[in-house]
């Protein structure tokens, strides 16, 4: 099998590798850089599974291919917790999901998450559940039917953006407004 | 877990670029967002020794207003997504039933990649052909459009019928949308071909794209008189899914305004065989005002008549039929809401 060399940005580092010329982001992120946060679902679109953000998008990583990746800044699952900024621990996304039990096999999460981090970010204010309800409609949970999932979302929009007097919130506007 | 089939990958920066790929590589494939392509290319649907990407081609990347001929024309690019499609103002200032049609595509996520020029181009879809290979031999071996011989959509039928799925095509062609292609083989080496002229009723080519093109825009003619437009589209969720029926309106107005009178209609659905269905005898809708009740009865009256889905996506085609022009009457209804 051909191998091209594939240089692509991943969470904010310069990654060289090489892969096969046909392989998608997901299949390179996953058996080349053994970045395994991002879901292989239904690999075809369906699920969401896969959403990672490239240049800040949502997009889904098994519809992309890897060569075509290399034209912008890869943000997985990963890099939610990585981010230099974000180094003080767990975005505020992952500690809602945590305190509402919004994961409960976890399958969908990292999906979720990437989808969800964009949306706060875009929104820069606290999200309605309708607005939440949007920008989720492509990532498919079979564990929690949705409500804890959309309860966490707005509380860590709450935490961000509102007026809860939490202490992390000066840090959690910056990590999310990144 | 799905792999794609082996291929090569080219990434050209220009229009100039890709047209002598396709020139040079005549079994390449274009890929643009790869919603549509990558899934068939997982179903082994074809096996193309390689792929022309569209990602790093700027100039398709565009949306803009041209007034260098007649009238004033808005000019899109097919590199914009479907998210630039639906959120960008001039779009839905002057053509809101393709800022809706755009906006109702798949997912959010799918929208932040799929093009308008992949959607325009999208293949043809069938209950029996988008599926596993491993599920199509289940079936005895494929269908016309796939590995086999027959169509279970039509037993006997020579001609495939898999549908026109795209939720923006019926809106493009009621808009009266002009297609932009290049590395035609004529003397120019490009052509534009009227929306409602670029289908054909043959789900294995539903397009007079020839090999050698590349769809460069979309040129939309800004309307010169008031006009209601909607697209209405019944799925089985309310998100990633293909439409089951789709049909887009067009109603230029005397006056812009519920009681505006119709002088000139289009209605055009999409998701019956291959070609969009352009929906003809609708001279008496002409001259009643677009709140008149008997004008979304006549409209659907006519959309049931004429619109005959097929058994080739889901949900059983005589119900889809009602469910046309259900979905046809309140669309008209919802335009007369203010
Ligand atoms: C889960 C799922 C749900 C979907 N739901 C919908 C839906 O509800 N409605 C809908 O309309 N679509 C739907 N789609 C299909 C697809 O996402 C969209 O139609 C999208 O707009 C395709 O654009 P693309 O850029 O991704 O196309 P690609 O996959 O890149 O290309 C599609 C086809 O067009 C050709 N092509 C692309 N660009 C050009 C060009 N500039 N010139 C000439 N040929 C070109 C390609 O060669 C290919 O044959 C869905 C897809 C998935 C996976
Ligand atoms: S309409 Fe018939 S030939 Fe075409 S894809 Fe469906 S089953 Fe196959
Ligand atoms: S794995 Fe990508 S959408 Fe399901
Ligand atoms: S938690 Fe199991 S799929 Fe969402």
């Amino acid at each position: 099998m051909a191998e091209s060399l594939l240089s692509l940005r991943i969470n904010g580092e310069a990654v060289s590798t090489a892969a096969p010329s046909h392989w998608t982001l997901l299949e390179v992120l996953r058996y080349r850089l053994d970045l395994i946060g991002s879901k292989q679902g239904c690999d075809k679109g369906d699920c969401g599974a896969c959403t990672v953000q490239i240049n800040g998008e949502p997009v889904l990583a098994c519809l992309t291919l890897a060569a075509t990746a290399q034209r912008g800044e890869v943000r997985t699952v990963e890099g939610l917790s990585w981010a230099p900024e974000a180094s003080q621990g767990c975005h505020p996304l992952q500690d809602a999901f945590d305190r509402w039990d919004a994961a409960q096999c976890g399958f969908c999460t990292p999906g979720i998450l990437m989808a969800a981090e964009a949306l706060l970010r875009k929104r820069a204010a606290v999200v309605t559940r309708d607005e939440v309800r949007e920008a989720l409609a492509g990532n498919l949970c079979r564990c929690t039917g949705y409500t804890k999932i959309i309860d966490a979302v707005v509380d860590a929009s709450e935490v961000v953006f509102g007026q809860r007097g939490d202490e992390s919130t000066d840090d959690s506007a910056q990590q999310t407004g990144s | 877990m799905l792999r794609l089939p082996q291929f090569g990958v080219e990434l050209p920066e220009t229009v100039d670029a890709v047209v002598a790929l396709l020139r040079d590589n005549p079994s390449a494939r274009i890929v643009a967002g790869g919603t549509d392509i990558l899934p068939n290319l997982k179903h082994r649907l074809d096996e193309p020794p390689k792929l022309i990407s569209l990602a790093m081609v700027r100039e398709l990347r565009t949306i803009e207003l041209d007034a260098s001929g007649e009238g004033s024309d808005l000019v899109i690019g097919a590199g914009m997504t479907l998210t630039e499609v639906s959120e960008h103002p001039l779009v839905r200032e002057h053509f809101p039933s393709l800022a809706k049609a755009a906006g109702l595509v798949a997912s959010p996520l799918i929208r932040n990649m799929g093009t308008i020029g992949g959607n325009l181009n999208l293949d043809t879809r069938c209950r029996y052909v988008n599926q596993t290979h491993f599920w199509r031999q289940a079936l005895g071996g494929g269908c016309l459009k796939s590995e086999g011989n027959v169509c279970h959509v039509v037993p006997k039928g020579r001609n495939c019928v898999a549908a026109m799925s795209s939720d923006c095509v019926p809106v493009l062609i009621s808009q009266g949308a002009v297609i932009e292609q290049v590395g035609t083989a004529n003397e120019a080496g490009k052509r534009s071909v009227p929306a409602g002229e670029y289908f054909r009723a043959d789900g294995l080519r539903h397009t007079v794209r020839e090999d050698g093109e590349l769809t460069v825009a979309i040129r939309l003619p800004l309307p010169s008189t008031p006009r209601r437009s909607a697209y209405a589209k019944w799925s089985v969720r309310q998100s990633i899914d293909f439409p089951l029926v789709s049909v887009a309106l067009r109603f230029d107005l005397d006056q812009d305004s519920p009681h505006g009178v119709v002088q000139g209609l289009t209605v055009v659905a999409g998701v019956l065989g291959a070609k969009p269905r352009l929906v003809t005898k609708l001279d008496d809708a002409l001259g009643k005002k677009l709140s008149d009740p008997a004008l979304s009865r006549i409209v659907s009256e006519r959309v049931h008549k004429q619109c005959k889905p097929l058994e080739n996506v889901p949900f059983e085609a005589p119900y889809r039929r009602q469910m046309l022009a259900v979905y046809t009457r309140r669309a008209i209804e919802a335009l007369t809401a203010d």
